[in-house]
């Protein structure tokens, strides 16, 4: 065997920030946040991933994607592990991963409005508390409506522009 | 490492049965709730059941695994799964009654996730830190389910005649499997003496208020409190679970050890 291979932390995150979403190619996986830590344990590489939906099937392409990744940089001794706290929130999707996702025709998240468990009240629903205005990533324009909470995939929600009629995916904060 | 586990000093043997309360509570409602997939009154819609369902199948997954880890005998959320009996099933009777139709799917799915949110909302603070970090993050989701369930149960009971009626139909059909979930034996309180979960009548009082509040917005009558139905939660199961577990199993039964 050749000696070990032991880049930098920096430098495979760099690596991470290149391989892309399963669901969603345009963004990496470090745009969506779902890296939690990189770091030696003697010669085995640790990476620290945390789930995004908890039922998202594209959960173990993602291991598989990572472990491929690091593969073909060389590195053979890689282990994944799991964190599940801090949960994984939409507010950690980066800001050009945001940019990607609109230029991709998916409206990105609006930070702060995950669904925290407060329930509102009538009247506020009544009075449109709950409404975001979230922008049609097609024309522009805040005229939208909400036609489902769910969407494609367990990471989005459906949406469409009343003024150029585009149906759209919203990405489902929680 | 960062999953380091704080394992409050309780009876693995309690703590084993709590996890598979929670988890086949999620897995037979999750197989409930994906029985509607291709079946919806609306596309959106099927696409809501089914994302519904796989949240809960990856709940269950969370749940079911730690539960194996922690009976310490080499299985897998899968094996809990696909091979135990009907009568090792811990899930309330609620979640195996059929889907019978969209409002009572509906109306099932809200009095569980008004149930579940309170229940998770509660775990999150579990002295138990591998529970409390999974309640953590179903708690998100189910937070979100809720909004859903909620929303259309004032929609429909306060909709057309005919969805007013069946609305009012579905609640009056499930209220007496409501009972179940605030009951409490041996496993609940010793498992809420060392904190590790909250004692079921606790919370009573939250879910009175959200289902209350939801019915009276959709202009539904709350039943009377009368006979309730029990059994799941110590394995004394409606013969429906029966059929669920049919066909949930069969690959497993028919071709042992099969892989995707």
């Amino acid at each position: 065997m050749t000696t070990a291979l032991h880049p930098s932390v920096d430098e495979v995150w760099h690596w991470l920030s290149e391989v892309p979403d399963p669901e969603i190619p345009v963004i990496s996986l470090t745009d969506l946040g779902i890296i939690r830590d990189v770091g030696w344990q003697d010669d085995t590489l640790v990476v620290t991933v945390t789930p995004t939906y908890s039922g998202c099937p594209a959960t173990t392409v993602i291991n598989l994607d990572i472990e491929r990744a690091l593969a073909e940089k060389g590195l053979g001794k890689v282990r994944l592990q799991r964190q599940l706290s801090p949960a994984w929130t939409t507010d950690w999707i980066s800001v050009e991963g945001r940019e990607k996702l609109r230029a991709y025709g998916i409206a990105p998240p609006i930070d702060g409005t995950a669904a925290d468990g407060v329930l509102l009240k009538r009247i506020d629903r009544l009075s449109g508390r709950s409404n975001l205005a979230i922008a049609c990533p097609r024309c522009g324009s805040a005229n939208t409506e909400k036609i489902s909470q769910f969407g494609s995939t367990p990471c989005k929600a459906s949406y469409r522009c009343t003024d150029c009629l585009e149906p759209f995916d919203y990405f489902k904060c929680i | 490492m960062a999953t380091a586990t704080l394992e409050p000093a309780v009876d693995p043997a309690a703590l084993f049965e709590f996890l598979a309360r929670i988890g086949d509570n999620a897995l037979i409602l999750g197989h409930r709730v994906s029985e509607w997939c291709g079946h919806a009154p609306a596309l959106e819609e099927d696409i809501a059941l089914a994302n519904t369902a796989l949240d809960l199948i990856g709940q269950t997954q969370l749940w079911l695994g730690l539960a194996g880890e922690v009976e310490g005998k080499g299985r897998s959320a899968d094996d809990l799964a696909y091979l135990r009996d009907g009568f090792e099933f811990r899930n309330i009777l609620m979640v195996e009654r059929p889907n019978g139709d969209f409002g009572k799917t509906l109306m099932r799915q809200f009095l569980y996730d008004a149930w579940h949110y309170l229940l998770l909302k509660s775990l999150k603070g579990s002295t138990d830190r591998r529970i409390a970090e999974i309640a953590e993050k179903a708690f998100k989701e189910v937070s979100y389910h809720l909004d859903r369930s909620r929303d259309l149960v004032i929609r429909l009971g306060d909709g057309t005649a005919e969805s007013h009626r069946r609305m009012q139909e579905a609640l009056d059909d499930l209220w007496p499997y409501t009972g179940e979930m605030f009951v409490a034996d041996a496993v609940d309180t010793r498992l809420a003496e060392a904190g590790v979960i909250p004692e079921p009548q606790s919370l009573k009082a939250g879910w009175d208020e959200i289902v209350a509040d939801a019915l009276a917005e959709g202009t539904l009558k709350k039943p009377a409190d009368g006979y309730m139905h029990k059994g799941g939660r110590r394995g004394v199961h409606t013969e429906h679970l029966g059929f669920v577990l049919t066909e949930l199993q069969f690959l497993q039964r028919g071709y042992p050890g099969a892989v995707w």
